[in-house]
């Protein structure tokens, strides 16, 4: 879970988050993960190794300026790496990478750090390899559908620069002024239009990788269908755990011929799941469906005085883009669904700007909660579409039973549900009872079928949860991508899964077939 | 003890006959497991004693790729054919891999639901599309198979069973597993149940056809790309002239438009208007079809020797008309979605392997060149053993690796799939 403390400048606070979550266990899987190899060398011998390879100033030793990359966007775990390079040039990570591998220290790879779940928690006896000052954009073709960009450039900056070509790319978290391409590659990022068009996974054709063992390495082609394992499937959303991208290619996306996007209050959350359903069932595929619950409006309206339906109990954010015929028919279709359903007050922005007054409630929420309760913890859980309802009713029963706020804010369209945990890490408890809640939500998920993490990822703060997810052999499986990717567990080790285990422990690793049979030489029969 | 007496505890199990060959490489049994617990049973056994499987749908892709380097065992997935659930408020599907698609898909429009994937071979099942990750037209907005698949079960070469992603449309936990066995051919493991996102089947399509001169193909196909009609498919194809080494001097493009009535109605019109004098509406059967598979009959069983060279080529999509000119004329009848930059080929003329393995040699440089690559998905026996079926292959090193993991016997269709593996 994503425990999001409202003044991140007051250290006790954080500290008394960390308590709820077991810092010693937590920090101690960053120190040394099951599966670490014995011997492991120092960074001090990384340093060394660095020397005349990498420019001084991008080496990183002074522990104030370490003490600066404790912590991405996950504030409550805090880990001081043992040395950050600012890379500058492919070469620079892939020679970073590969004093690690041959002294076999860990790295971590970052971005922005704009990231929720920890993803990018620095390794004590570890480097982290930033990649922000790789930002070139290479290359923007209309032509061709193609943005081809260094890990470092910002999401937003691509649409920007495809834009006046009549292009965008489409993955738009909500960081997304200031996340970074590199970071949205490691996390499979989504944001509120991947309902219609799809998450970052869907829209990567290769990428330039340093593998864990210091390799350069190009995967996939611009065209899609490249020859082989689809190994950037695997790669994009592995949270940095398989190596660190130099270099995306990325599809960009036609502009659509028309935009509108709908605001209409509910009595209740009940009514406008009800109404998302009909939406959905109607055959409309809406490019955004957003709902917020009325504890989530009362904190927008506090922060950016959104303006909000008054007295709703839930508003659902709709948005239709594409060709101005099917956008206006779409359109006509969701006020009718909406008030069918009730809707107490329906609103239909055409303008940029007015489009961007309904948004800002909506992308202002988590931020905003901040003024209505001291800490809140950040929950990204999915469930089934057709099981929300249900869901909501279940968690206002444990929020009520459990004497904690839970505020929603959700992506309706695909269940991707953003509840936030409402408490105060001053009052004695408190911590304890919103982790426990967070903790009981993530059940329910899983207990419909749903999963744990719908676009923050697992990172530092699910990996616990992941066996309630996932079999010890599926989880098993998956670790074999780890194992051929790096045997020796320094990508970001500690990372998504609870207990990595040795590779090659398995019996039978080196009974593989002989490569005079593997190359068709020779058959064994 | 009789092969057939060891795997036939594990499922049903006969002797291979007639038809059973991979490739023109025949096993000793066909296995027929009817569940996912059959197949793991079936794999344990087979790992135990080293023999080499491979998984067979219905079979209608089964010579693209590589012929296997050795094989004992056919595994038939026929006898897991079931929908296990289709939750259509939730617009998601799972099947078992030996439904075959038409089937799925007859069901799901039941329920005004479509996976929107196209057959082009025809009668094929969910676990071959996945094993191919083949697709046609339709590809244009949603994608290839890999990004419709949410959730995956498998069995790995020793008899584990293990599941990936789930049958929620959006899930960031763990290794996205579906993507790496989409088009891995069977060589990871064996796939038993799919989890897929389906989409609703629209009100109204229609297709707008010309016929247009080659030195017009650039620019009627990029007016309609940079449109904002959202089209559904944007298909290319063109056929040699009769003499060898001069390039199509036509070739007809294809629109598909789907949506409301209304909607679609409109942007029919400005399909024509932007493909020019000619366009019309039409009902055309050719992109569901491979390049030369203008059958009206079902496809009939071939011999190998006859078996036509099938190619797969892709390129930058601004280079994709170019493409078609060069392919045909190297004698490549070509068809396939300019919208996407993945063009099916058909090698016609000599059919002297030096020349073939030539002509494919120079067409590949040429995608290659163009940011894109050149696999030959099929050929005669004999035309196979001349060229190179896949070309250069970025990350071939990490793949090996990757196959080693997953399958440190090498059992699972060894010699299948790029660099022997």
């Amino acid at each position: 879970m994503t425990t999001q403390a409202g003044h991140p400048s007051d250290p006790e606070r954080q500290a008394s988050v960390l308590r709820g979550a077991d810092p010693a266990a937590e920090v101690q899987a960053q120190r040394e993960p099951a599966g670490a190899p014995a011997s492991r060398g120092t960074v001090a011998q990384v340093r060394e190794d660095l020397r005349g390879l990498l420019p001084e100033e991008a080496v990183l030793t002074d522990p104030a300026r370490l003490a600066t990359y404790e912590c991405d966007g996950l504030a409550a775990y805090r880990v001081t790496p043992g040395l950050v390079v600012l890379a500058s040039r492919p070469e620079h990570v892939a020679a970073t990478v590969r004093a690690c591998a041959r002294h076999r220290v860990p790295f971590v790879a970052r971005g922005s750090g704009t990231g929720l779940s920890g993803g990018a928690l620095p390794h004590a006896d570890g480097v982290l390899v930033v990649t922000s000052q790789l930002r070139t954009l290479h290359e923007v073709s209309g032509e061709d559908q193609r943005a081809v960009v260094d890990p470092g450039v910002i999401n937003l900056q691509v649409s920007q620069a495809a834009t006046p070509l009549g292009y965008y790319f489409a993955p738009d978290p909500s960081s997304q002024q200031i996340c970074s391409i590199g970071g949205n590659v490691a996390e499979n990022s989504g944001g509120a239009h991947c309902l219609k068009y799809g998450f970052t996974t869907n829209h990567v054709l290769s990428l330039d990788v340093v593998t864990p063992d210091g390799e350069q390495v190009t995967l996939g082609t611009r065209a899609p269908d490249a020859p082989g394992y689809d190994l950037i499937g695997a790669f994009v959303g592995s949270e940095g755990t398989l190596g660190v991208a130099t270099r995306a290619t990325v599809r960009l996306v036609r502009l659509p011929e028309d935009v509108r996007t709908v605001l209409a209050g509910f009595d209740d959350t009940d009514q406008a799941g009800a109404a998302t359903s009909a939406i959905i069932a109607s055959g409309i595929v809406p490019a955004a469906i957003e709902i917020m619950d009325a504890l989530a409006i009362e904190a927008a309206e506090a922060a950016v005085q959104c303006g909000y339906p008054e007295g709703a109990g839930a508003v659902l954010l709709v948005e239709v883009d594409g060709p101005t015929d099917e956008v206006a028919h779409e359109l006509a279709e969701v006020e009718r669904i909406c008030r069918e359903h009730a809707a107490i007050e329906l609103r239909v922005a055409t303008e940029a700007a007015d489009r961007a007054a309904i948004w800002k409630g909506r992308k202002s929420a988590f931020a905003a909660v901040g003024r209505i309760s001291p800490d809140y913890i950040v929950q990204d859980g999915v469930v089934p579409r057709t099981a929300l309802g249900q869901v909501l009713r279940r968690m206002s029963e444990i929020s009520a039973e459990q004497g904690v706020r839970v505020a929603n804010v959700f992506h309706a369209g695909d269940g991707n549900l953003h509840p936030l945990v409402l408490f105060d890490g001053g009052t004695e408890g408190e911590t304890e009872r919103a982790e426990n809640v967070s903790g009981m939500i993530l059940d329910l998920c899983i207990e419909q079928g749903g999963s744990i993490t719908g676009e923050h990822g697992v990172g530092s703060d699910k990996a616990r949860y992941m066996p309630r997810m996932f079999t010890d052999e599926d989880l098993d499986t998956m670790q074999l991508v780890r194992c051929a990717f790096d045997p020796d567990g320094i990508a970001n080790p500690g990372k998504i899964y609870p207990t990595p285990r040795l590779c090659g422990e398995r019996p039978g690793r080196h009974q593989g077939a002989h490569p005079l049979q593997e190359t068709g030489v020779a058959e064994i029969f | 003890m009789e092969l057939a007496d060891i795997l036939g505890g594990a499922c049903p199990v006969r002797q291979a006959g007639p038809g059973d060959d991979v490739d023109g490489v025949m096993p000793r049994v066909v296995a027929t497991p009817g569940s996912t617990e059959q197949t793991a049973a079936l794999l344990r056994t087979c790992h135990q004693h080293r023999l080499a499987v491979t998984t067979r749908g219905r079979g209608t892709r089964l010579s693209w790729g590589r012929p296997p380097r050795r094989l004992d065992v056919v595994l038939e997935t026929t006898a897991m054919d079931r929908l296990v659930e289709h939750a259509h408020g939730d617009l998601i599907a799972t099947a078992q891999a030996g439904l075959p698609l038409a089937d799925l898909q007859a069901v799901l429009a039941e329920a005004g639901q479509q996976l929107l994937v196209d057959d082009l071979v025809g009668g094929g099942t969910v676990g071959g599309l996945v094993a191919t990750n083949a697709c046609g037209p339709r590809r244009l907005v949603p994608g290839a198979p890999r990004d419709l698949l949410i959730g995956v079960t498998m069995v790995r070469a020793d008899g584990t069973v293990a599941k990936a992603g789930g049958k929620v449309v959006k899930n960031v936990a763990g290794y996205d597993l579906g993507k790496l066995l989409c088009g891995s051919y069977g060589t990871l493991g064996v796939v038993t149940e799919a989890t897929f996102r389906l989409h609703p089947l629209p009100e109204a399509t229609s297709w707008v056809e010309a016929d247009v001169p080659m030195a017009e193909l650039a620019g009627r196909v990029a007016a309609v790309r940079h449109s904002q009609l959202v089209p559904s498919a944007l298909e290319v194809d063109a056929a040699p002239a009769d003499g060898d080494g001069t390039a199509a001097d036509r070739a007809r493009v294809a629109v598909m438009l789907a949506g409301t009535a209304g909607g679609v109605r409109a942007r029919t019109e400005s399909v024509r208007g932007l493909l020019g004098a000619g366009a019309q509406q039409t009902d055309p059967r050719w992109p569901f079809r491979l390049p030369g598979d203008d059958r009206t009959a079902p496809r009939t069983s071939q011999e190998p020797a006859d078996r036509p060279v099938l190619l797969r080529m892709t390129a930058a999509l601004s280079a994709v008309p170019e493409l078609v000119r060069h392919a045909t004329a190297a004698s490549v009848a070509v068809r396939g979605s300019a919208g996407v930059g993945v063009l099916h080929g058909r090698l016609r003329g000599s059919t002297d392997p030096a020349d073939v393995a030539d002509r494919v040699q120079r067409l590949r440089r040429w995608c290659t060149a163009h940011g894109g690559s050149l696999v030959v998905l099929d050929a005669a026996p004999h035309l196979k053993q001349a060229v190179d079926s896949w070309g250069p292959v970025g990350g071939l090193p990490l793949m090996r690796r990757v196959k080693h993991e997953f399958d440190p016997a090498g059992v699972l269709s060894p010699g299948r799939f790029v660099g022997g593996i």
